[in-house]
């Protein structure tokens, strides 16, 4: 995650983890011309900075070293789940852990069905293609046959649910692509509207800090940004020409009175309005309040975002009247607006505000987080992690693995699928074969002979405790007696490590082998290139596995051994056979031997020549010619038409006039719909706080976090105060002040579902009435361990978030619609 | 002849911290004889990043300036050592000697700049060697620089006209960190954070952003003229701090506004509302 380096090994010890800079016999790099300047990248690879402590985290003294076994376990006795978050650890040998393990899975079959199992890893995992976790574990739970977890579409939630039924791009979970986009927009943009993104920190997801520099390009241009955003983020405090601070979940207000100046004013592509979108005269008479009586004025939006009426006129001329990308919707610029109350309603403005100004046009489109598009080479072929879905190894075996169990499980709903099911929701998380697959409905357990209790859980590395919703939910769940066996297999004693039975000691991408091309998940992502090169790593084994840690692979193999498909499971193949197999499915041997590629141990792919002509997204649709993206999965590619039923941007959505006709909470005409945890709530008057709990800067979520001493010297990252390292929470100064609090007081955040401990940071980055506080803590340090309702000193805010679903017919999480009240915490020193 | 040099542009800078921890991934437990002992694993901050939050809601903007050793020509830390445990060398590195330097507590104060971090365990003054260590091996570059995403760490031999710093040197101005220490530094900033004044003019009478609206900053000898833009906002930058200043705005129909300020801090004079002339 965030680049890839040269590591430096001496005497068998890691001593340096660098950036690869290329060599003279590296491809040359690409130029851009624009506005009589050059334009070209380092030839060197940008890391994130989490990266470059990676030692650390690889040696960390929370490194699982041996297989443990919880003390008041018994599999043959007294389980004592109630205890789970409690007990203590014995260390046991690899056989005894493994016999436990598949003799628990063979018990539990037994007795209640192959699907009474499931099983799940974090949304990311540590870097590679093979041995990423669709690797080990997608091959070896789908040939047991389990209940699959389908992941929520995190990342893009309001996205799926909504924006799909105004553009399609369902195939890629409802963002477009984002190709030659840089080139598009040093030569012709002249404003990038930043709306609910913070590029410099999470930058093409995986693709480090390789675009920081477009962004200071575009300056140096005189291109104009704008950010809105409730907190003032990283890339706007450095970069921003204007911060536009709205209240959280107030956004499609403010789209929809930007609409309203633009009709008003006539401001807006009516060609590309009466050509290429279909429904603009029901938009217009609710924008002009023609349907309900609320005209969606300045004023009236003013009232509810807290934006003065005058800055959303302004934001509104300003752009219409210059070329201007949005930096949103497409990945990645998905934005924490994407996941809260009715966020479906938000993402379909974005593109709706985009067609009004004729999305396509030269320097005009949807650019995430201006951060994806270089001049690369998309022909040539290497696969991603999500090429295949949950068995990578299926884009070489001779035998994919095949889920034998229909039963299916929901991330967010996992808690009350143990303690309390059944459990229902739409969808199968992350629904790229159709905008259908997202109405499918789904019970747990499922009705009939092959349904089945969930009675074992299989956590394959991660934590919900600081990632999902109302997280106090899954520590509820491990301490319920109907989840009878627990597994926890993780490189790291991490949050949710002492909740389980028995714990297998994984090893890190450094301690074992694999190959990857570098930020590329493939699938729903690919040709999503959010970095100036695009490089193919061998990802050599630089260590051997410290303590008794093992690969994933290698446990999963001798797990699948004791339960009698060993040979299924690899095929006879070692990890480096599978390695050079899929090395002979890519472009690569048309550029290197296999043997070459491992020596040099990375490949820089060359630039397209002078006569590469680009083709930008969306401009195909503009100018109303076949599609000439290429992008794999799009089933309409060859045609004009985008994925919508009519091929058309639709301001009424034609799906959802089918499926949902009646729902009041994602109608097929979107508007403003007030949170139903909002500033206007009921709850706002005991909780008159609004959380927004972004994207950690100086972690990839939970990976780098809470291993390395070095991030917690950071100060925006962690304070250490008396001793211990305090997670951020920060105020406006005047809420502070309202509550007696002190920049560097200890606090306790709170609400009805739990309470947080952090250290006040007082800034004027935030608006009033909003605190924030990052996610993804990997320290969840209850102070009284074992008890689900425990203050967290550690940080994990998202004990505080709502388990409530974006809306009625939409599974999606809303971390970000969250009341809370901040207060000295009673019990710091004096 | 060789002589090392830093620019640091602070416009790049974005306060990622990947040259704070490459500095710490070269050094923390690693002894390079002759050149540093071990960093201790934390507590040390041989490239300090000062992170300086300006203005208040809403008008705030973020500062960042890494901060290492500023290997000084004249440097007060080589006056203060003992038995010349402090020297530097002739292209410029200033370097504490590991073994010579045991002890020497009283170097850690000589150091304006609080560059130089006392190693308890070690009983050792250290701090910032621009990895000379590297370099003599035959590295382009320190680890800050490397790990640098855009540039803002620009390293190298100012004595050669062809090199990338000595080019970027020539583009503009540079300015010393606390020029009123008087130490020539062999780091070098553009950009450092000082002052500004900032402020949103509104037409009263229309209640909308108040653009392209003239506005007049005088202090001193000194005169300058901004324009607001379509927000209604102005900012002049890079103003003396403690600065005393007068600003006016102006704009044909309406009363005009003026405004003493002092620049002990950055000033958001936050909304300016003009009223219509009678």
């Amino acid at each position: 995650m965030g680049g890839p380096v040269f590591v430096h090994v001496e005497d068998g010890v890691i001593t340096r983890v660098r950036p690869i800079v290329f060599d003279e016999s590296d491809t040359p790099t690409w130029t851009i011309e624009a506005r009589g300047k050059e334009f070209s990248p380092p030839r060197k690879v940008a890391l994130n900075p989490y990266v470059l402590p990676e030692r650390t985290r690889v040696y960390s003294d929370k490194r699982l070293m041996y297989p443990m076994k919880r003390v008041d376990f018994d599999p043959h006795g007294e389980r004592n789940p109630q205890n789970r978050g409690r007990s203590g650890y014995a260390r046991i040998s690899w056989d005894e852990a493994l016999d436990t393990v598949a003799a628990e899975v063979k018990r539990i079959r037994a007795a209640y069905g192959p699907a009474a199992i499931t099983a799940s890893t974090s949304s990311h995992h540590n870097w590679g293609l093979l041995f990423y976790k669709m690797g080990p574990f997608g091959r070896f739970f789908n040939m047991l046959g389990y209940t699959t977890l389908f992941d929520n579409c995190d990342s893009w939630e309001g996205w799926l649910w909504g924006a799909v039924h105004a553009w399609g791009y369902h195939w890629r979970l409802g963002v477009c692509d984002n190709v030659d986009m840089l080139q598009d927009a040093l030569k012709n943009t002249e404003m990038v509207v930043f709306w609910s993104v913070d590029p410099n920190t999470t930058a093409g997801n995986y693709a480090g800090q390789e675009t920081v520099l477009w962004r200071l390009w575009l300056k140096e241009l005189g291109v104009k940004m704008v950010f809105i955003d409730p907190w003032c983020n990283y890339t706007a405090a450095t970069l921003g020409d204007k911060w536009l601070a709205p209240r959280p979940g107030t956004d499609a207000a403010l789209a929809e009175a930007i609409a309203y100046v633009w009709i008003k004013e006539g401001t807006y592509d009516k060609w590309f309005v009466a050509n290429r979108t279909l429904g603009f005269d029901e938009f217009k008479k609710q924008i002009l309040g023609k349907k309900d009586g609320q005209a969606r004025t300045p004023a009236w939006a003013a009232a509810i975002t807290g934006l003065p009426a005058r800055d959303i006129t302004a934001l509104a001329r300003e752009w219409a009247g210059k070329r201007t990308m949005l930096g949103c919707g497409a990945m990645y610029g998905v934005g924490g607006a994407c996941r809260q109350a009715y966020a479906t309603e938000w993402t379909r403005l974005m593109v709706l505000l985009m067609a009004m100004q004729g999305l396509g046009k030269p320097g005009v489109n949807v650019w995430g987080g201006a951060s994806m598009g270089p001049p690369v080479d998309y022909s040539f072929q290497f696969p991603g992690y999500s090429s295949v879905g949950w068995d990578t190894f299926g884009l070489v075996a001779d035998k994919p693995a095949r889920n034998s169990v229909t039963q299916r499980d929901y991330r967010l709903l996992l808690p009350e699928s143990v303690t309390a099911p059944p459990v229902s929701w739409l969808g199968e998380g992350f629904c790229g074969e159709s905008i259908e697959q997202q109405f499918r409905p789904y019970t747990c357990p499922e009705a009939g002979p092959d349904g089945a209790p969930i009675k074992m859980y299989y956590r394959h590395g991660g934590s919900y405790i600081s990632t999902m919703t109302d997280t106090s939910r899954y520590i509820r769940m491990y301490q319920s007696p109907n989840l009878e066996f627990v597994v926890n297999q993780d490189c790291w004693w991490q949050s949710e490590t002492p909740f389980a039975d028995i714990i297998l000691p994984a090893c890190t991408n450094f301690e074992r082998s694999d190959i990857s091309e570098w930020a590329a998940p493939g699938g729903y992502g690919a040709i999503s290139i959010g970095q100036n090169h695009r490089i193919v790593v061998y990802q050599k084994q630089c260590i051997e596995p410290v303590g008794e840690s093992k690969s994933d692979y290698a446990i999963y193999t001798q797990l699948a051994a004791r339960l009698g498909f060993e040979r299924e499971y690899t095929e006879g193949n070692s990890e480096e056979d599978w390695i050079k197999k899929i090395y002979n499915i890519s472009s690569m041997p048309q550029h290197m031997t296999y043997e070459d590629f491992k020596k040099k141990g990375y490949y820089v792919v060359p630039p397209p020549g002078k006569d590469y002509k680009p083709t930008v997204s969306n401009r195909w649709y503009y100018e109303g010619r076949p599609c000439d993206i290429p992008d794999p999965a799009n089933p309409k590619a060859g045609t004009s038409q985008l994925g919508t039923p009519s091929g058309k941007i639709e301001f009424v959505s034609r799906s959802l006039s089918e499926r949902f006709p009646d729902d009041e909470e994602r109608p097929p005409l979107p508007r403003y719909i007030p949170s139903w945890e909002g500033h206007e709530s009921e709850l706002a008057e005991k909780y008159p706080l609004q959380l927004v709990s972004s994207h950690l800067r100086y972690s990839f979520h939970t990976h780098h976090e809470g291993k390395s001493p070095w991030l917690d010297e950071i100060p925006a990252h962690r304070v250490v105060k008396d001793g211990y390292a305090w997670w951020p929470v920060r105020l406006n100064p005047d809420d502070a002040a309202a509550r007696g609090i002190a920049h560097g007081d200890i606090v306790r955040m709170y609400n009805d579902r739990g309470a947080v401990l952090g250290i006040a940071r007082l800034t004027g980055r935030v608006r009033p009435g909003v605190v924030h506080s990052f996610q993804s803590s990997a320290r969840y340090d209850p102070l009284e361990p074992g008890n689900p309702a425990s203050i967290d000193k550690g940080g994990c805010v998202n004990l505080l978030t709502p388990a409530r679903m974006i809306s009625r017919n939409v599974p999606g999480m809303a971390s970000n619609s969250c009341l809370v009240e901040v207060a000295r915490w009673e019990g710091q020193p004096r | 002849m060789t002589r090392y040099g830093l620019l640091i542009d602070i416009a790049r800078c974005t306060g990622c911290y990947n040259c704070l921890l490459a500095c710490k991934d070269e050094h923390c437990g690693h002894d390079y004889p002759g050149y540093s002992a071990p960093q201790p694993m934390t507590g040390h901050f041989w490239m300090n990043i000062v992170e300086k939050e300006r203005g208040r809601f809403p008008r705030v903007k973020l500062a960042y300036t890494p901060v290492p050793c500023q290997h000084c020509e004249v440097a007060p830390c080589v006056a203060a050592a003992r038995d010349g445990a402090v020297y530097r060398r002739p292209d410029g590195i200033v370097v504490i000697d590991p073994v010579k330097a045991r002890g020497q507590k009283q170097i850690i104060a000589a150091c304006p700049y609080g560059a130089i971090y006392w190693n308890e365990e070690a009983d050792l003054p250290q701090k910032c060697g621009l990895c000379a260590h590297l370099l003599d091996a035959g590295w382009k570059e320190p680890r800050c620089a490397e790990a640098c995403p855009t540039g803002a760490i620009c390293f190298g031999d100012t004595d050669d006209p062809a090199s990338d710093i000595s080019h970027r040197l020539a583009a503009g101005a540079t300015e010393t960190l606390h020029p009123e220490y008087g130490l020539k530094t062999a780091v070098v900033y553009r950009g450092l954070p000082q002052q500004f004044i900032a402020g949103t003019v509104v037409f009263g009478d229309t209640d909308e952003c108040a653009g392209d609206v003239r506005v007049f900053l005088s202090g001193g000898e000194m005169h300058r003229t901004a324009r607001t833009n379509s927000f209604g906002d102005f900012e002049f930058e890079g103003l003396t701090p403690g600065g005393d200043y007068r600003v006016r705005v102006e704009s044909s129909g309406y009363v005009p506004r003026n405004f003493a300020v002092r620049t002990d801090k950055d000033i958001y004079l936050g909304e300016i509302i003009l009223s219509r002339l009678p």
